[in-house]
């Protein structure tokens, strides 16, 4: 692989994993913590948004944000040529 | 058949086929027991991982740490789930495509220096160790319990069990051993956690049932629980009570201390590719979430269940009716059973013969009138919420009896994991990197086996005489994991400059501001009474909890290392190439013997 692709590919997968890792704050830190007064007027099972994404919803957009990455990367491999034969 | 003779046979059936599994997968060469000879399915890689990561404490505690609290606690949901983001996007596939067996082996050759390998020994001996002895308390208590034993008995037998499976098997015994041990403790936690929710809210998935109705009183369960709460002048469970920045603080520590933690971290090196690596994390945690989104469920329904049993009545407006609470003679059996262990005690403070269960520091304005003396339910032991399930459910002896077996995986699958990460340091790059290089790969496997077989007796010892706090010490393993490990590791990926001296004088800074500040609050070594500063909000620094420290350690530890660099030589060009190598997933070989 030539230096330039390899740079090109060391900067793509920067890119994915900062845009993954906004969304992770964002769900956790943002939505399950300090944000969690402004989605107080959404209510989901007898309390807010917010209580939902600090107890089940940060999880589940995890598991998301894991499986996004992997497909993500498979198919980036493949392209750069870089992908395990 | 009673009980005991039941716990007997399913504990018995399962340590039999841990045994069973060791024998069958022995290792014969040092990558089959550092690594499973980076055979392992991803995702049967991921159920070990799960496995490996939930100890006593997620199986036993974490349930009764969110009810007595709710919302402030859910820290540990987030944290110790978050990690595994970082994990599979930060750390997993570029150590497995570097292909050694050890964290402080990637260190140690990474930074190209004997001193950050031997740093990265100490911090992982320090965090592994203490992490070990809580699993091994752990594993003993719920021995006695269910097997009327005592506690060091208990720990005996469980130390035996464990050493016959981790030196026998090595890595890849412990990888289906743990296999095994996930699918006995999530079928332990979730089939009680069923039975409660189609109880309380008639939805079969506890999941599901939390944010259901409370089929008895018409309201959705939180907002029942929160109104109950309040009734008897506790806090509402829904309500945001704590300080906000300590909460994003700990959150942070927990996270980056789960993706820094060595026994997590090579479970990574066995998966046969790098994308496996990736696949694995998801995996990973899509195991542990079925355990970590049954415990919310678990711990409010637990808490509503253990009211509504005291205060079996209610109004015609629907509040508790408080001045007919339960009479101590008819109280259920789970309770008569439970007050024998000490856990659960009740003392009829206004000799009424009822029980009164409420706040006395904030008492309901009824408290006077009803002639209340007191909260009347003086111990209620946390950990009882998950043990007790079955029985508060009304569930057959058998599944009291895998909530025993299922406790006993969680602590021993966790105890394997540390004691491999353990033994590997020693024998890996102690003994064959820096003392004896020349030694051979049948030596070295002894070798593992000898520090294996000293782990265990170390942790065994620890677990009989343990230092007075357990669960702080597991703090201090955390903070330690992310303010030293996960930055040096993560600044070995992402920066090809960063040198010997940036990542030491990192690791350094991290270890000891960590350690100073978890001591100065928590008494020096833990031991009690050498505190310098009483551990009150009000003494910490800038407010931060000493709890929380390992996210401050973390920023402490990539400043430090940045600085360094700064003004001394980058990496040399050959180390650099090599970082550069394992940013791509191709020519990730199979096992490298160096």
């Amino acid at each position: 692989m030539s230096d330039k692709s390899a740079s090109a590919y060391w900067a793509a997968n920067i890119r994915i994993i900062t845009i993954c890792m906004v969304i992770w704050a964002l769900v956790s830190f943002g939505f399950g913590i300090i944000f969690r007064p402004l989605l107080a007027g959404i209510p989901i099972g007898g309390t807010d948004l917010g209580f939902w994404f600090a107890q089940q919803g940060s999880i589940l957009t995890f598991i998301v944000l894991i499986f996004y990455y992997t497909w993500y990367m498979n198919r980036l491999d493949k392209e750069f040529g870089v992908d395990e034969q | 058949m009673d009980q005991f003779t039941l716990n007997l046979l399913v504990v018995g059936a399962s340590f039999a086929l841990y045994v069973g599994i060791a024998i069958w997968a022995r290792a014969g060469s040092t990558s089959d027991c550092y690594a499973a000879s980076r055979g392992v399915n991803p995702i049967v890689n991921g159920a070990a991982t799960a496995a490996d990561w939930m100890s006593a404490a997620s199986f036993i505690s974490m349930a009764g740490l969110i009810a007595f609290v709710g919302y402030g606690n859910s820290t540990f949901l987030m944290g110790w789930t978050g990690g595994y983001v970082l994990l599979a996007l930060l750390l997993a596939p570029y150590l497995r495509k570097f292909g050694r067996f050890t964290v402080p082996d990637f260190i140690g050759d990474r930074f190209y220096s004997q001193t950050a390998r031997l740093v990265a020994v100490i911090c992982l001996l320090v965090i592994s160790i203490t992490y070990v002895i809580g699993q091994m308390t752990g594993a003993g208590v719920a021995f006695s319990r269910f097997l009327e034993v005592t506690s060091t008995t208990g720990l005996l037998i469980a130390s035996t069990v464990v050493f016959i499976y981790a030196v026998l098997g090595g890595m890849k015994g412990i990888t289906y051993t743990q296999l095994a041990q996930y699918i006995v403790l999530i079928v332990a936690y979730t089939i009680p956690a069923v039975f409660i929710s189609l109880q309380l809210t008639g939805q079969f998935l506890p999941q599901i049932g939390l944010w259901s109705t409370h089929t008895e009183s018409g309201l959705p369960l939180l907002t029942k629980l929160d109104q109950v709460l309040v009734e008897l002048g506790f806090r509402d469970y829904t309500g945001h009570h704590g300080s906000t920045f300590n909460m994003v603080l700990f959150t942070m520590s927990l996270m980056i201390g789960t993706a820094g933690l060595p026994h997590v971290i090579i479970r990574f090196f066995t998966v046969p590719k790098v994308s496996d690596a990736r696949k694995s994390a998801g995996w990973a945690l899509i195991f542990i979430a079925l355990l970590y989104t049954v415990a919310p469920a678990v711990g409010s329904m637990a808490r509503l269940n253990i009211i509504t049993t005291i205060y079996p009545h209610t109004t015609e407006t629907g509040a508790l009716d408080l001045e007919r609470p339960l009479s101590y003679a008819e109280r259920p059996q789970w309770m008569i059973n439970w007050e024998q262990t000490g856990l659960l005690r009740f003392d009829d403070l206004n000799e009424d013969g009822q029980i009164q269960y409420y706040n006395a520091a904030n008492p309901p304005a009824a408290a006077e009138e009803l002639g209340w003396a007191g909260n009347e339910m003086v111990t209620f032991n946390q950990d009882i919420l998950v043990l007790a399930n079955p029985e508060i459910a009304q569930l057959p002896g058998w599944v009291i009896a895998l909530i025993a077996a299922g406790g006993l995986a969680a602590a021993l699958s966790t105890a394997a994991g540390l004691l491999l990460a353990i033994s590997s340091a020693i024998s890996h790059d102690l003994i064959k990197s820096m003392i004896n290089p020349g030694i051979s790969e049948k030596g070295e496997l002894l070798a593992a086996r000898i520090s294996m077989a000293f782990a265990i007796a170390l942790a065994t010892w620890l677990g009989l005489n343990p230092p007075g706090f357990a669960a702080q010490v597991v703090a201090l393993a955390f903070g330690l994991a992310a303010a030293t490990l996960f930055p040096a590791i993560m600044m070995g990926i992402f920066s090809t400059k960063m040198n010997t001296a940036g990542a030491v004088t990192g690791m350094m800074v991290g270890l000891l501001s960590t350690c100073l500040y978890i001591f100065t609050y928590l008494g020096w070594f833990f031991i009690p009474g050498t505190a310098m500063l009483e551990n009150v909000p009000a003494n910490w620094l800038f407010g931060i909890s000493p709890l929380s420290f390992g996210t401050v350690g973390a920023i402490l530890n990539f400043a430090a290392a940045y600085l360094v660099l700064s003004f001394t030589k980058p990496a040399p060009q050959e180390v650099r190439d090599l970082v550069e190598s394992i940013r791509v997933p191709r020519g990730a070989g199979g096992a490298v013997a160096h």
